[in-house]
């Protein structure tokens, strides 16, 4: 007698299947959590934990990194101000009091949440990772199912190790071909999010795929993971493969011995299963990828360099014209102006999207030589990418070229340690969001790749790195 | 948490599409605590100018409305990040149901499970209510609307309209029960200690020490 074949499954479905505990009748299922990451903006939680009178239930499972409201200044430990050390004492008590593995400021292991859990080896292929943060879709670069949670949801998984979660639609992005010089998979994902729109995955998880994705680096497919929140995506992922157990392997917290063999044996079968099927599909072209910038105050507001600030007048939809318009008018600029000439006033390179070696090594390559024209901060994502790019050199190059080399933390991507873009200002950043207000009242945010910010910081506004890298420094 | 059973109050309207969790408070409130006083953070940047004052032209600062419990949004409210500080200035504002076409989806959640009714209305139903409300002298907006979670369904007493909404089982059950993911997961014990321990011995390495 045959066996009946088993229905193929996307990786979606496995991870999915692997942690469902049950459902309840009336939707969403509770799911196990593999490892959670908290951050110094996670006390609430900890508060209606305490509240509630509830203990946290694995924390051999959970892990602590400061990094929103740490100071980047260097030398630094805690935070600028006296209520930013309130903040950052207050975790490092939560931390304490429930036995939790902590990345403190001022210890190497530090950083951004989402650089810090890959590069310990907290972060593995084939687990439920959550954090209240909504950048934790990160970590799917790493084949992880990784999604973003409130505090209230935070509470309830420090104490149950587990979450109430609605099955996400599947979605497959595949992106075929090579991508072009100096097209980094920040280039990739702001494409991504200017075609299907910033509500153009709701619902859906994303599995990002096709042979320019295999080709990229376990550090750009977490670039590319990481801002799918901006197309409302639940998470996105990367099948992982030979590439990311090549990355984790030795990491401190990632399995050893016996326990990596293992571990490697069941990460193999993860992937999507061929014939399984898809809810969406969409494919993009790698060839036709440019560097690309935002113009607006959302990141589907973006356009490659060499286009035009657009104009609402194109716009058939009132609704979208008026919206175009207010972006202009709050990003302070005129239809039809070439985006390639926009002056702009600071530089901000680092963040959970681009904040890791490589990306530094990006920015250092335009940057060796060349001399900053505008403010330029450079602010590793990890204490760990910070002594990474000081033996490597990168440090002197930044500070040759005159930016600032700074600590690690989240710093000038959200505004919240006191590294604020002035009202007016406008900042080419690396950073993932471009909302009104993000960078500081009144602060005009343009969302580009490493080497593209860079470039800017020695032009003096928007430019095209392919441009610049053609002329010797 | 307070059950949430029925509702009546005056709704505010602001009608903006994509009012995202950085509109809701900025997140330079966000390392507050959470004390009475939050809903001071509300829509901060929106209902105060940059000395501080009220903007008399925003909605919530204008009379029929400061009292509101009820805010009527554009689509796609609360977006964007994941800070549930959002809802908890909604909800120490005294806002208890936000009806919009669409919602963020952790904003949504959020909601719930601080005890704020997310009510999913279509443009046009929006529509209806709200004409409804508005006084016949013209100040707009000053008759209230009643949210009956039971019936799922919103209605403007003075005229009869009425639209139906929709919410799942499960949300339905947690404000009506005042209870928040916590309390309904507790019933569970049982399942996810069994679950639990055949996980970690399938993925030894997920436990850790201990
Ligand atoms: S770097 Fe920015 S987006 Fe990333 S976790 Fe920090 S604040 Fe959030």
């Amino acid at each position: 007698m045959r066996e009946p074949r088993p229905r193929p499954r996307t990786a979606l479905d496995k991870l999915w299947d692997t942690h469902e505990i049950l459902r309840h009748p009336g939707g969403p299922s509770l799911l196990y959590v593999s490892r959670v990451l908290v951050h110094d903006g996670s006390f609430h939680a900890f508060d209606m934990l305490r509240d509630a009178g509830l203990a946290v239930r694995r924390p051999a499972q959970i892990f602590g990194t400061a990094d929103h409201y740490v100071s980047t200044v260097p030398g630094r430990i805690a935070g600028e101000t006296a209520e930013t050390r309130r903040v950052l004492d207050l975790f490092a008590r939560n931390m304490r009091d429930n036995a939790i593995v902590h990345f403190a400021a001022g210890t190497p292991g530090q950083g951004i949440v989402h650089v810090v859990g890959p590069e310990q080896g907290i972060t593995l292929p084939g687990t439920l990772l959550v954090c209240g943060d909504s950048h934790t879709s990160t970590h799917g670069g790493l084949g992880a199912f990784a999604f973003g949670i409130g505090q209230s949801e935070l509470a309830h998984v420090l104490a149950t190790q587990t979450i109430w979660q609605h099955r996400p639609r599947r979605m497959r992005i595949a992106i075929e071909g090579r991508l072009g010089r100096f097209v980094s998979a920040k280039d990739v994902i702001l494409a991504i999010i200017a075609r299907i729109g910033t509500s153009g995955a709701m619902g859906f998880m994303i599995e990002y795929a096709g042979s320019a994705v295999r080709a990229l680096s376990v550090e750009e497919r977490l670039t590319l993971c990481n801002m799918s929140i901006e197309a409302a995506a639940r998470a996105g992922m990367v099948a992982a493969d030979d590439k990311v157990f090549d990355y984790l392997h030795g990491r401190p917290h990632a399995p050893s011995g016996a326990a990596w063999d293992h571990a490697v044996a069941i990460w193999r079968g993860l992937g999507t299963d061929p014939g399984a099927v898809f809810d969406r599909e969409v494919t993009l072209d790698a060839e036709a990828i440019a560097p690309m910038v935002s113009w607006g105050t959302t990141p589907e507001q973006t356009l490659p360099i060499d286009a035009r600030v657009p104009s609402p007048a194109a716009e058939s939809d009132p609704a979208r014209r008026a919206q175009i318009e207010a972006s202009l008018a709050y990003m302070g600029l005129t239809p039809g102006r070439p985006l390639a000439e926009i002056g702009i006033d600071v530089v901000f390179i680092g963040s959970c999207t681009n904040g890791r070696i490589e990306d530094l090594r990006a920015a250092a390559q335009v940057l060796r030589g060349r001399r900053t024209t505008v403010r330029t901060l450079v602010v590793p994502g990890s204490g760990q990418v910070r002594e990474q790019a000081r033996a490597e050199g990168l440090d002197r190059i930044f500070q040759a070229a005159g930016a600032e080399w700074r600590e690690a933390g989240c710093s000038m991507c959200v505004a919240m340690n006191g590294d604020i873009v002035a009202p007016g200002q406008r900042c080419a950043s690396t950073s993932n969001r471009n909302f009104a207000g993000r960078q500081g009242i009144g602060a005009r945010t343009h969302l580009m790749s490493p080497a593209m910010a860079a470039a800017a910081a020695v032009a003096g506004c928007l430019t095209d790195v392919r441009r610049l890298e053609a002329v010797d420094p | 948490m307070t059950p949430f059973t029925a509702l009546t109050s005056v709704a505010a309207p602001l009608r903006l599409a994509n009012l995202d969790t950085d509109q809701i408070i900025p997140a330079r409130f966000l390392r507050h605590p959470r004390n009475p006083g939050y809903g001071g953070f509300l829509f901060h940047d929106l209902r105060f100018d940059g000395d501080g004052q009220e903007r008399g032209d925003f909605v919530l600062n204008r009379p029929p409305f400061r009292q509101a419990r009820i805010l009527v949004a554009g689509s796609n409210f609360g977006g964007g990040s994941s800070r549930e500080g959002a809802v908890f200035a909604l909800a120490d504002f005294g806002i208890r149901c936000v009806i919009a076409p669409s919602f963020g989806q952790i904003f949504y959640k959020n909601c719930v499970g601080n005890g704020v009714l997310p009510a999913r209305l279509a443009e046009d139903a929006i529509d209806g209510l709200l004409a409804a409300t508005e006084a016949e002298t013209g100040t707009g907006g000053a008759r209230p609307l009643c949210v009956d979670l039971e019936a799922q369904q919103i209605t403007a007493p003075q005229t009869g309209a009425a639209a139906s909404f929709e919410i799942e089982p499960f949300f339905r059950e947690m404000l009506l029960r005042g209870l928040n993911e916590i309390g309904m997961t507790q019933a569970h014990h049982a399942e996810i200690e069994a679950f639990e321990a055949a996980y970690l011995h399938r993925f030894p390495h997920i436990g850790g020490p201990g």
